[in-house]
């Protein structure tokens, strides 16, 4: 017996607490894609580059 | 053998050698594999937890390894937002030791909850009132920052770099470095103030009790400061540790004087709001509640005076002050000295907010409880040591963790033959013998 | 007045235990062991892992013969409403929102296939009237027919606790249903420990109803009252001789004790130097 539904609730409280946690997990989806998405295209472009860290 | 794996330029014992000591460290590993194992599949009555001690020695390692992880969250704002660039020699060690921190912390929440299956219900029937709560979000989110930190260190590695995609995923993740430890800083005060607020929001225990600022107890906003004041003397301490067992010279002096220099400022601020927190608790909210602050520290066998003075003077407030002023700074012997005493004073605050809370009677006919761990609970908590042991040992001996090691630690002869000589490994152990050792 | 109103239609339930009265024989422990389906083990010798939803206290006057005097207190789940309704100790700090606070009855109740196991609700009641079942539970054999079929049996690693036999309120509502009544009877909705107890030493009943003894002996009062350290205090008891384990606390709880004693009241709570019970409303009385 799983708990597949979800407790949708609408409040203040909710709201800052998801909001903040969506936020924060949005910059580290979107940070990551960016780095692949890149990365990818820097692969195809060719060369190895010469990045100093 | 391994050699094509060490990072250029640098030195590293014989594989066999390292090999030994892995098999050393796995040996208490796998001890600890199967206490976690036993109580997974026996259950908690493996511990000797009971139902006056339902948090324990598990809550307060936790509590302990985030704290002195910290220092990841801490270094990584100081140099990433506040642009102390001296600290990219160490930023890469406070990440994997913030890495290890914190990816055991899961593990012994792994262990430590009845139902372990059922974790997930934290995020799915979350109650956004509860600090539990908000550890557990903030906690999961910070640890997939902190191994998106590490990861660019993996792929620095000589073999995997040499793939181009890798290569410039690795260059592409520093490039954004920046907004990941932003975030880190964000999620980790969250987390360690709710760690914080954990004990603090207890009304029905007076001894962990505190007032409020909004919604968070004075404990929030301690747990944060305290995290980023000792997490650095963790960071630091392991470097001087990781120096005398390599018996090599690591960091230079300058990025480990000015990390031990903010630790110390981060110390002395937090002492002082502690010391005044304590006293109001110990005046004020304790007394409001009907108890006496000295009932708290008598009649039992362990939880005395002692115990306060250590945390707050021997732990609190002499290594600040070790660490504030330049001649004990500068020298080894007392700056080493003021990061084993930070380190002890925060983990002795988390052990007294977890199990004294735990300890103390709160009804007037009740008695103090006390406990000692099964070997179970001991073996499981020394387990993410042992596993922390490992990583370390991996990623030292494979990856670029200290970008002056090769400065600071020349290998003799013509920079052509560098790479033979990492080749050949210093006892060459594993290079074929050469006539003349025949 | 939206406020009142409100108080006046939900329900409170709770219960008084005349300590001068009780006299420790445990017959409600058995009772509430057979109601809920209290499991127990072969050696039961550690009563920190022994699970008792209600458990007795004994306790003394610290004084010595012909002086002394002893007391037993019965402790079950004392249901706090916390510094507003829903605000238990328990109830707040649950992160999976497996035990809750019902608006509409006052219970707390333990949700025990949501509950993982973190025990934070356990460090967070000073009554320990919360259990975490360390072991499966083992019913001697042929045992298990003679559980009852209300009550779900817990599993290892889910925390339970007492529930005002909560079963009991929902038969007692489909009773109410079944005989087109809006409200439950008093005599219908009793918890088994109230009905066990030979001494007739607990009365449990809905707080807010003046038509149900339990109300009548506790008189709580309707407004929210503020104790010196400034702590809101729900429910106070009118009655001279009645208190509140912890009250002082603000725990708010549903369970009242009563007793013609003073040093019994006083152990109730925790005062510092020569703070008396009474103290504690001072300034309120003041205004």
């Amino acid at each position: 017996m799983l708990p597949f539904c979800f407790e949708w609730v609408y409040d203040m409280g909710h709201f800052v607490f998801h909001g903040g946690l969506w936020y924060a997990l949005s910059i580290i989806g979107m940070g990551m894609t960016y780095c692949v998405i890149k990365s990818v295209i820097d692969t195809i472009k060719g060369g190895k580059g010469n990045h100093l860290h | 053998m391994d050699s094509a794996l060490i990072p250029e330029g640098v030195k590293r014992c014989s594989l066999w050698k390292f090999l030994l000591a892995l098999s050393i460290t796995s040996g208490v590993l796998l001890w600890g594999v199967i206490a976690m194992l036993l109580c997974w599949i026996k259950g908690l009555n493996q511990t000797n937890m009971n139902d006056y001690y339902g948090f324990a020695l598990w809550i307060w390692a936790d509590l302990a390894v985030i704290a002195l992880g910290g220092g990841a969250f801490f270094s990584g704002l100081l140099k990433y937002i506040i642009g102390k660039d001296e600290l990219k020699n160490l930023i890469n060690y406070a990440v994997l030791i913030g890495f290890i921190c914190y990816s055991s912390a899961l593990l012994i929440l792994a262990i430590d909850v009845g139902q372990p299956m059922r974790s997930w219900f934290i995020f799915w029937h979350a109650n956004i009132h509860s600090m539990l709560t908000e550890v557990a979000f903030c906690l999961s989110c910070y640890f997939a920052v902190l191994t998106i930190e590490y990861i660019p260190l993996i792929l620095e590695n000589r073999q995997i770099n040499k793939v181009p995609f890798f290569h410039h995923l690795a260059h592409n993740m520093h490039g954004v470095m920046a907004i990941f430890a932003a975030t880190g800083a964000f999620l980790s005060f969250f987390h360690q103030g709710s760690l914080g607020g954990v004990a603090g929001v207890l009304f029905g225990r007076p001894f962990a009790f505190r007032d409020h600022i909004l919604i968070w107890p004075y404990t929030f906003f301690l747990f944060t400061w305290s995290a980023a004041a000792f997490g650095p003397c963790f960071t630091l301490f392991i470097t001087w540790m990781t120096e005398k067992i390599t018996r090599k010279k690591l960091v230079k002096d300058k990025p480990i004087l000015l990390l031990a220099k903010i630790s110390g400022w981060m110390i002395v601020t937090y002492m002082v709001v502690k010391s005044i927190d304590t006293w109001y608790w110990a005046t004020h909210t304790a007394p409001s509640l009907g108890f006496n602050w000295e009932f708290f520290f008598k009649n039992n066998p362990l939880y005395g005076k002692t115990m306060l003075f250590s945390e707050i003077i021997l732990g609190g407030w002499i290594p600040g002050l070790l660490l504030i002023f330049r001649p004990t700074r500068e020298n080894s012997v007392t700056r080493t000295t003021a990061f084993f005493l930070g380190m002890a004073g925060v983990c002795i605050n988390r052990w007294v907010m977890v199990l004294q809370t735990m300890a103390v009677p709160v009804m007037s006919f009740d008695s103090w409880a006390m406990y000692i761990p099964s070997w179970q609970e001991v073996a499981t908590t020394i387990l993410p040591v042992a596993y922390g042991v490992i990583l370390v040992m991996i990623s030292y001996r494979y990856l670029p963790i200290f970008p002056q090691e090769k400065e600071l630690n020349p290998i003799e002869g013509s920079a052509g033959s560098v790479d033979k000589q990492v080749g050949q490994t210093p006892a060459g152990d594993d290079s074929p013998l050469q006539p003349a050792q025949i | 007045m939206k406020q009142e109103h409100t108080q006046h239609r939900s329900k409170r339930y709770g219960m008084v235990i005349d300590l001068d009265k009780c006299t420790g024989c445990g017959a409600c422990m058995v009772a509430c062991f057979s109601e809920n389906n209290v499991p127990f083990k072969k050696d039961e010798t550690d009563k920190r892992l022994s699970i008792t939803w209600m458990k007795v206290y004994r306790i003394d006057n610290g004084r010595d013969f012909p002086n002394n005097q002893v007391c037993y207190i019965p402790r079950p789940c004392q249901h706090c409403a916390g510094q507003h309704e829903g605000h238990s100790p328990c109830v707040s700090v649950c992160p999976a929102t497996a035990t809750d606070y019902s608006r509409e009855t006052g219970i707390v109740s333990q949700i025990y296939t949501r509950c993982f196991g973190c025990r934070y609700c356990m460090g967070a009641c000073p009554y320990h009237a919360r259990y975490f079942n360390w072991w499966d539970p083992v019913w001697p054999e042929g045992m298990e027919k003679y559980l009852s079929p209300n009550v779900s049996p817990r599993m290892r690693g889910v925390v339970e606790k007492c529930s005002f036999c909560f079963h009991r309120y929902q038969l007692a509502r489909d009773k109410a249903y079944a005989n087109r009544r809006k409200d439950v009877k008093e005599a219908d909705y009793q918890t088994a420990c109230t009905q066990a107890c030979p001494a007739g030493a607990i009365t449990f009943g809905d707080l807010n109803n003046p038509g149900h003894a339990v109300h009548q002996i506790v008189k709580p009062n309707d407004h929210v009252v503020k104790n010196k350290a400034g702590i809101s205090i729900i429910g106070k008891s009118q009655n001279p001789n009645v208190f509140r384990m912890l009250e002082r606390l603000g725990t708010n709880t549903k369970v009242y004790y009563l007793s013609s004693r003073e040093w019994v009241r006083k152990a109730g709570d925790n005062y510092i130097a020569d703070e008396k019970p009474e103290d504690m409303f001072a300034e309120q009385k003041k205004h």
